[in-house]
């Protein structure tokens, strides 16, 4: 075989530049490198996203007590346009899209024909046949595949669109401050367009974090004049960057679940039996078996009737203060019940708080008599502790703030 | 206005059969069919002004005694079994006759014992097989009392035999037609006949890897009891539809013809009837679909009431066609070398060796027609004289390779096609060119548009290991039951298959009457 010339392989080698930079940066890249002090980074989709920046504590408390700025642009976006977006959507998503109004927004979950979850995520309804599904993971393949007989246009613009997250109490301050006259008016999962740099800025009262708060979209080439006007505006406010370890924090406060961590995604999971149903996964409340036909309807109907499902999620309240992050559930200190998947000490609720999936009866039919076993790494050495655990409502920190409308100042 | 249990969609004989099987169970049947009149591609055409031609089939091969028997089908000319005679191009021919070779003419006595044991032993191991036809396929997370039984029933008759028996079934199941043919046979014109056989509407050719289930599915059908046989009924094969019509209209049977399907409704996972092309709904519990399930459920039912998961695997259903169909007007009967006279009547394949066959084939790979082609013919015309003027005679031959989807078109390739053809009879029966009155080619795309026929695929199906059984034709819709509930397949994309045998439509039938509901 004949060796490939050399000008072919210097062809072949600038056609792939991406291995350069095996992982992406974000529009905002240049703001958060200068703030970083620990350079502490994790992948997130393939970008490089800040686990903290400077300290996780000041991060987390800027999200509870005044504004917190966090990069959103590597959140899986798709664009879904055209005729039968909204009946398309509907087909494809748990809730009923019809009852999305323009210029809002929908928590919303979609699964596979078994009823087991693919993804969850929000639907912004951002024209009568317009449509942003914002999410975890990547679904390009399934979504085409969806589209099937219906008149759709759906592109992935996560490369395009840059995000930020601004929550926090004085996060309309900022805002307010920043001269976006209006967005007082807008009320959770609302959605408003103001203008910026020449363009528009998508605004909505949406968060991750169970807080007063707004996200904003932009196109990449509007991000640093955006983050540079939220950050001048904000200083007085006292803005913060903050990573994902904080972000986690007020999630976990909010009893918000994270796909792949508090549970595995239908296309993810390697073993049959790891793949939930909505009712397994604390998603219930999106099933609407009134609106038309979806995908998986009948799966979910039918294993409601016949009462085969078999996990539950569980919001926990732990005795003590030590973080009982996958930890196992034990009923009667003796029987396997379940697993922690994901567990702080809430500064906010000054409770030992955890989500759990637990595996039916235990959770459904036995809630008493529950324990986890944390095993907490001292110096070498592990401490085993056998601790109450009691099954509470979530979310486990309810802000008046977050719904009040118009927002408060502070 | 009257109301009806079922609606059946399409007029084919699994429609019919269907209909006929529903109605005899007490339900009042509408059957629905796009075209002028029933018969699916049992329908005849005048493909020339004087001669017509019976439809896509020219033999009957698997049509099913129990079916028959059942549905009151008035069909008489199966106890007189046809010939199949090989003609290879030299004057030695080889000729078939009783059911499937019961005996054989044109090759030596150790050739003759060779291909007896051959026939034996698939028609034993076809035999395994046969025993699912009847029924449902089993429902995987599902299995009944009655699938556990036609497994152990099947499994005891593999034993029964002894134990190498089996272990040979097992070895041959998923082996091609040809090393199975090398095995038993040494005469080039058996090995191309059974490959021919194995391979007939079929995407593989005998080197193909499962190619032997082809001819394990022909050797699963029997005439009269007796198994591999093949007949025409008395009246010719143009007899066949209007006997099915009647079966159906006696059991009272309303069938509506020129009457095409629009929508099937469907409501969150439940149909309540058909909407028809002119806007006009009917309504009943029960839709049988005996048409394509590709067109049932990519253009009938409105995608968003499936779900990504089914209509992603449905359209992954492999249904291509690629046989095509030849109707001949003659003005004499032709007469081709070596032919014995009483062969004349029974069917006629053009085969040299089971090479050809597989040169024929790797063509087609890539979007070919084969430019030596093989084929099986008839003269339909000698059975029932109507078909063609006094002194005329027809003939009706399916020729393969012919992709549905040729690379260079098949308007520039049927022409090209029609030629290669034709010049494969003239050297079969020289003179046959000067007495053609008229040739009517049909590729893949011709029968599709004729028969809406999806790929003008007479299986509705690629028949092949991964398209069958549960998976027929996949496995969310396999058992005739469907994710659409009251809405059920009974065509040949079906379990078991294609081919007249009415199984599909009547299995489909029986299901729905006995109330199962998986």
């Amino acid at each position: 075989m004949n060796a490939p010339s050399k000008a072919a392989t210097d062809l072949r080698r600038a056609a792939r530049d991406h291995i350069r930079t095996p992982r992406l940066e974000t529009p905002f890249h240049d703001r958060l490198m200068a703030l970083s002090e620990v350079n502490d980074w994790y992948d997130w989709a393939g970008y490089k996203a800040p686990h903290s920046l400077s300290d996780g504590e000041l991060e987390y408390f800027a999200i509870r007590s005044t504004a917190a700025l966090f990069d959103i642009s590597p959140m899986v976006k798709y664009r879904i346009t055209g005729p039968d977006a909204e009946r398309y959507l509907n087909r494809l998503t748990l809730r009923d899209v019809r009852k999305l109004g323009v210029d809002r927004v929908q928590y919303t979950a979609w699964c596979d024909d078994h009823g087991h979850v693919l993804d969850d995520g929000t639907l912004f309804r951002l024209g009568e046949q317009d449509f942003r599904l914002c999410c975890q993971e990547r679904h390009l393949p399934w979504l085409i595949d969806s589209a099937f007989g219906f008149s759709v246009d759906i592109r992935e613009e996560t490369d395009d669109i840059a995000g930020l997250a601004l929550q926090g109490p004085t996060s309309y301050a900022v805002l307010r401050d920043s001269g976006f006259d209006g967005v007082e008016r807008l009320k959770p999962f609302d959605i408003a367009t103001f203008p910026h740099d020449g363009g528009d800025v998508t605004i909505s009262r949406t968060g991750f974090t169970g807080d007063l708060g707004y996200e904003l979209f932009v196109p990449n080439a509007k991000a640093l004049s955006l983050w540079d006007r939220l950050w001048h505006a904000g200083k007085v406010h006292a803005i913060r960057a903050v990573g994902y370890g904080a972000l986690n924090q007020a999630r976990i406060e909010a009893g918000f679940i994270v796909a792949n961590v508090d549970f595995i995604t239908a296309e993810g999971a390697l073993r049959a039996d790891r793949v939930r149903m909505p009712d397994e996964i604390g998603l219930d409340w999106l099933v609407d078996p009134d609106k038309p036909n979806f995908n998986g309807r009948r799966a979910i109907l039918d294993a409601r009737r016949n009462q085969n499902l078999k996990h539950i999620l569980v919001g926990l309240e732990i005795e003590g203060n030590i973080p009982a992050e996958h930890a196992i559930v034990y009923h009667r200190q003796k029987h396997e019940a379940g697993l922690v998947t994901a567990a702080i000490w809430s500064p906010t609720a000054k409770r030992n708080i955890a989500i759990a999936s637990l595996e039916r009866p235990y959770g459904s039919k036995f809630t008493d008599d529950l324990w986890v076993e944390i095993y907490a790494l001292r110096e070498l050495k592990y401490h085993k502790l056998m601790k109450r655990a009691k099954i509470v409502p979530r979310p486990f920190v309810k802000l008046a703030r977050r719904t009040a409308t118009p927002p408060g100042l502070r | 206005m009257t109301s009806f249990d079922a609606i059946v969609i399409g007029g084919g004989h699994n429609g019919l059969a269907a209909a006929t099987r529903l109605a005899k169970g007490g339900r009042k049947v509408l059957l629905l069919e796009a075209a002028k009149e029933p018969g699916g591609a049992m329908r005849g055409r005048e493909f020339f002004p004087g001669f017509r031609s019976a439809g896509l089939a020219h033999l009957v091969n698997r049509l099913d005694a129990e079916v028959a028997r059942d549905i009151g089908l008035d069909l008489a000319g199966s106890e007189t079994l046809l010939p199949t005679t090989v003609l290879d191009g030299s004057q030695n021919t080889v000729t078939l006759r009783g059911a499937y070779g019961e005996s054989i003419e044109g090759v030596s006595a150790g050739e003759a014992a060779a291909f007896a044991a051959m026939r034996k032993k698939l028609i034993f191991q076809a035999g395994i097989l046969k025993r699912f036809l009847r029924r449902p396929p089993p429902q995987i997370g599902a299995i009944s009392l009655g699938d556990l039984s036609t497994i152990a029933a099947a499994g005891f008759g593999l034993i029964r035999k002894g134990r190498s028996e089996g272990r040979d079934f097992l070895r041959m199941l998923l082996m091609n037609v040809a090393d199975v043919a090398d095995e038993y046979l040494a005469d080039d014109r058996l090995k191309g006949l059974a490959a021919f056989d194995a391979t007939l509407g079929i995407h593989l050719g005998p080197r193909s890897p499962t190619s032997l289930l082809g001819l394990y599915y022909r050797l699963s059908g029997d005439v009269a009891g007796r198994t591999g046989g093949q007949f025409v009924p008395v009246g010719g094969m143009a007899s066949l539809a209007p006997a099915f019509v009647r079966a159906a209209e006696k059991a009272g049977v309303t069938i509506r013809c020129s009457a095409p399907v629009g929508r099937i409704l469907a409501d969150r996972g439940r149909t309540s009837g058909v909407v028809m092309q002119d806007g006009t709904e009917i309504t009943a519990p029960v839709v049988v679909s005996a048409i394509h399930p590709q067109t049932t459920f990519l253009h009938l039912v409105d995608p968003a009431e499936s779900g990504t998961g089914f209509i992603r695997a449905v359209k992954n259903v492999r249904s291509h066609g690629n046989v095509a169909k030849l109707d001949l007007a003659l003005d004499r009967i032709p007469h081709f070398e070596g032919l014995p006279t009483d062969a004349r009547d029974g069917r006629i394949v053009l085969v040299r060796s089971m090479e050809q066959v597989e040169t024929a084939f790797n063509p087609a790979k890539y979007g070919e027609f084969s430019p030596d082609p093989v084929m099986e013919m008839t003269l339909p015309s000698l059975a029932d004289p109507t078909l063609a003027p006094a002194g005329g005679c027809t003939l009706s031959a399916l020729v393969q390779y012919a992709p549905y989807r040729l690379k260079a078109g098949w308007e520039g390739g049927k022409p090209a096609f029609l030629k290669v053809v034709l010049e494969t009879l003239e050297r079969h029966a020289p003179g046959i060119g000067k007495s053609i009155v008229a040739a009517s080619l049909m590729t893949p795309v011709d029968i599709e548009a004729e028969y809406n026929l999806p790929g003008g695929h007479w299986h509705h199906g690629e028949l092949q290991a991964d398209q069958l059984l549960v998976n027929r034709p996949t496995s969310a819709a396999s058992g005739y039951r469907t994710p659409i509930e009251g809405l059920y397949l009974a065509s040949a994309g079906a379990h078991p298959g294609g081919g007249i045998s009415g199984l599909p439509g009547w299995n489909a039938a029986r299901h729905i009457l006995s109330g199962a509901t998986a």
